[in-house]
């Protein structure tokens, strides 16, 4: 097996009074490991719904999703138990943390949880890699401040160091542009580009910022009429399927930009 | 290189988390040997002061310099200290772990209900005429021990209400304002009663509900103490898992948190706490918002590890320091628990939250 995350006929959405309702239906899916996959989809298509499904956040309706680790050896996600899943994923949510009065570490050092005994003493390999993390991450600075205090882009920065210090097999993000500059998001991606190739980790994120994420992903799951398509960029680009999703009365995507425009 | 590099960050982490750490450990030592001193002013202030030398010996040898203080010390003092230190630390630890699990600083132990269960088990039982309660009222009313036994079944019956509606609710907020309505709805079931009730009994009714820790026996203690000690101890248990819910919910669970075990915990030992302390000394209010509010400022984090520990001793001293201004000097007359802790405390906190607008509010 390829490593990376498979979902095979997964079905996420609701279920209230034993009545299900499906957002998403008949998904496969593949997220290949080493590389970025953007989930995209118009607002309420079910991209928040399908990600927290994934990761145990919320029932599965249907179907399995695996992850195959890089020695080939898949697991089904939801098998597991919440501690090994807590072990193999990672998450950052697009809910604003609060974090109470806890300093940048604090946070960041939330992410060995799974790992830790009952008092929860850090032993000196997880504070070289929280030390690591956040160097790479150019977030050492920030350790010390009080996360409450923090820029949108600065927590959001020590929530994705918290989140690699659990070394996830897969790291999925939930709008992780959704409060940053222009600027930022661009190096947010780059950022995880990067992460996924030298880490050999899933990386998979839901945005709605199509142009970015047509030049900046390496594969995309297209979210439309409840189902998800997949495909590099340049795929869904040529076959039109952009173009069809995310084109308005007013808006019309052009294929050789890569942008939207103004329809004339 | 790269080990290098991992050197002088290491270097840097050890010099940046053992102040941390040290810091913590000294504030915890500070306030331990403050809650000392406060356990041991309360049980020298009262009618009589007792000076400290007799104190001290009572506590070494077990008895004072003469019978009289022995008496008093024993059967009346000792037992309202750690009377007030117990139900201190109690109501303390679990109106953290309602702030916490609730994310909302406004928590308090009696924010699911407990509290009023209690008033109307004992409402009932004070209160009680008809027919219903009326061969109850007749065997026990008379007792201390009803209205214990009262206080304690209404806030289990709210408590077990409260967690059968939980089963079904995903939501904290939404579990938190079902709590506030249920509490509203029994509280409306006691003011039922006490319209039509007679007024010599209301004056029971009244005075059990602005609290005391004066009432509280030796034999009471045997109760008392194991349920509120044992429940704080349990309490330690959460502190990781507490840890996580700061970031909220989704990410406590994405971290392997079993949320749900965590909420039922955590409601359970509150309860137990809040209705003990309800059934023996009244409701008492106000401690357990404030009094986690004053350990985060004094500790300056919300890493519960820390945190519970400073909780515990601040709810000793703030307990204690409530019940010592509650005796008049000289006197025989003691203020409710409820006047001296609102009346006093309300101020102080206000103060304490304006001054370090920095730390002030957060959970």
């Amino acid at each position: 097996m390829h490593p990376g995350l498979r979902l095979e006929q997964v079905a996420a959405g609701y279920r209230q009074h034993r009545v299900e309702r499906r957002i998403v239906d008949d998904v496969d899916a593949f997220a290949p490991a080493g590389q970025v996959t953007a989930l995209l989809g118009p607002n309420g298509a079910g991209k928040s719904t399908l990600i927290r499904s994934l990761v145990g956040l919320q029932p599965l309706l249907a179907g399995s999703v695996t992850l195959t680790g890089a020695d080939g050896r898949g697991s089904d996600l939801l098998q597991l138990s919440p501690r090994e899943r807590a072990r193999r994923t990672a998450v950052v949510l697009t809910e604003r943390v609060e974090a109470g009065l806890l300093t940048g570490r604090e946070v960041v050092e939330l992410g060995r949880h799974p790992y830790l005994g009952l008092l929860g003493r850090l032993t000196n390999h997880d504070r070289q890699l929280i030390a690591g993390v956040l160097a790479d991450l150019q977030a050492t600075d920030l350790a010390g401040q009080r996360f409450a205090e923090l820029s949108d882009g600065q927590r959001q920065r020590l929530l994705l160091a918290r989140a690699l210090v659990s070394e996830p097999e897969l790291l999925v993000l939930d709008e992780p542009s959704a409060f940053l500059d222009v600027g930022a998001r661009v190096d947010l991606l780059a950022l995880l580009g990067r992460i996924a190739r030298d880490r050999r980790i899933t990386v998979l994120l839901s945005t709605h910022e199509v142009e970015l994420a047509l030049r900046m992903v390496d594969r995309l799951w297209l979210i439309h009429d409840h189902r998800v398509s997949t495909g590099a960029p340049a795929q869904l680009v040529d076959d039109g399927r952009i173009g069809r999703v995310f084109g308005t009365r007013h808006a019309h995507f052009d294929a050789p930009s890569g942008t939207f425009r103004v329809r004339t | 290189m790269v080990t290098a590099r991992a050197a002088t960050v290491t270097d840097e982490l050890t010099s940046a988390v053992r102040p941390r750490l040290a810091r913590s450990v000294a504030t915890l030592i500070l306030l331990f040997l403050a809650a000392l001193l406060a356990l041991g002013v309360g049980a020298a202030v009262g009618s009589v002061t007792i000076d400290w030398h007799d104190l001290v010996s009572y506590l070494i040898s077990g008895r004072a310099h003469d019978p009289t203080t022995t008496v008093l010390l024993g059967e009346i003092r000792m037992p309202r200290v750690i009377t007030a230190g117990a139900v201190g630390a109690g109501l303390a630890i679990a109106g953290l772990l309602m702030q916490t699990l609730f994310a909302n600083p406004l928590a308090d132990p009696y924010i699911l209900g407990v509290s009023s269960g209690a008033s109307l088990g004992v409402a009932l039982i004070t209160l009680g005429t008809g027919t219903l309660t009326g061969g109850f009222v007749s065997m026990v009313g008379g007792m201390r021990i009803g209205v214990v036994v009262a206080a304690a079944i209404g806030s289990a019956a709210v408590l077990l209400l409260i967690l059968v509606i939980g089963r079904w609710v995903r939501s904290v907020v939404t579990l938190l304002i079902i709590g506030v309505m249920l509490s509203s709805a029994v509280g409306a079931i006691t003011s039922l009663l006490l319209a039509f009730a007679d007024p010599d009994r209301l004056q029971r009714f009244v005075m059990w509900g602005l609290g005391s820790y004066g009432g509280v026996t030796r034999s009471d203690l045997a109760v008392l103490l194991p349920l509120i000690i044992g429940a704080v101890a349990l309490s330690g248990l959460l502190a990781r898992s507490l840890n996580a819910m700061l970031l909220g919910e989704l990410y406590a669970r994405s971290m392997g948190v079993r949320s749900g075990v965590v909420r039922a915990v955590a409601m359970v030992l509150t309860a137990v706490i809040a209705g003990t302390v309800t059934a023996y000394c009244g409701p008492i209010a106000f401690l357990g918002m404030a009094v986690p509010h004053l350990a985060r400022l004094v500790i300056g984090t919300s890493d519960h590890r820390v945190l519970m520990p400073a909780t515990i001793l601040m709810g000793v001293i703030a307990s204690s320091v409530c019940s010592v201004l509650a005796q008049l000097p000289g006197d025989d007359a003691v203020l409710p628990i409820n006047v001296t802790s609102a009346l006093v405390g309300a101020p102080v906190v206000i103060m304490v939250l304006l001054r370090s607008r920095r730390l002030a509010g957060a959970v």
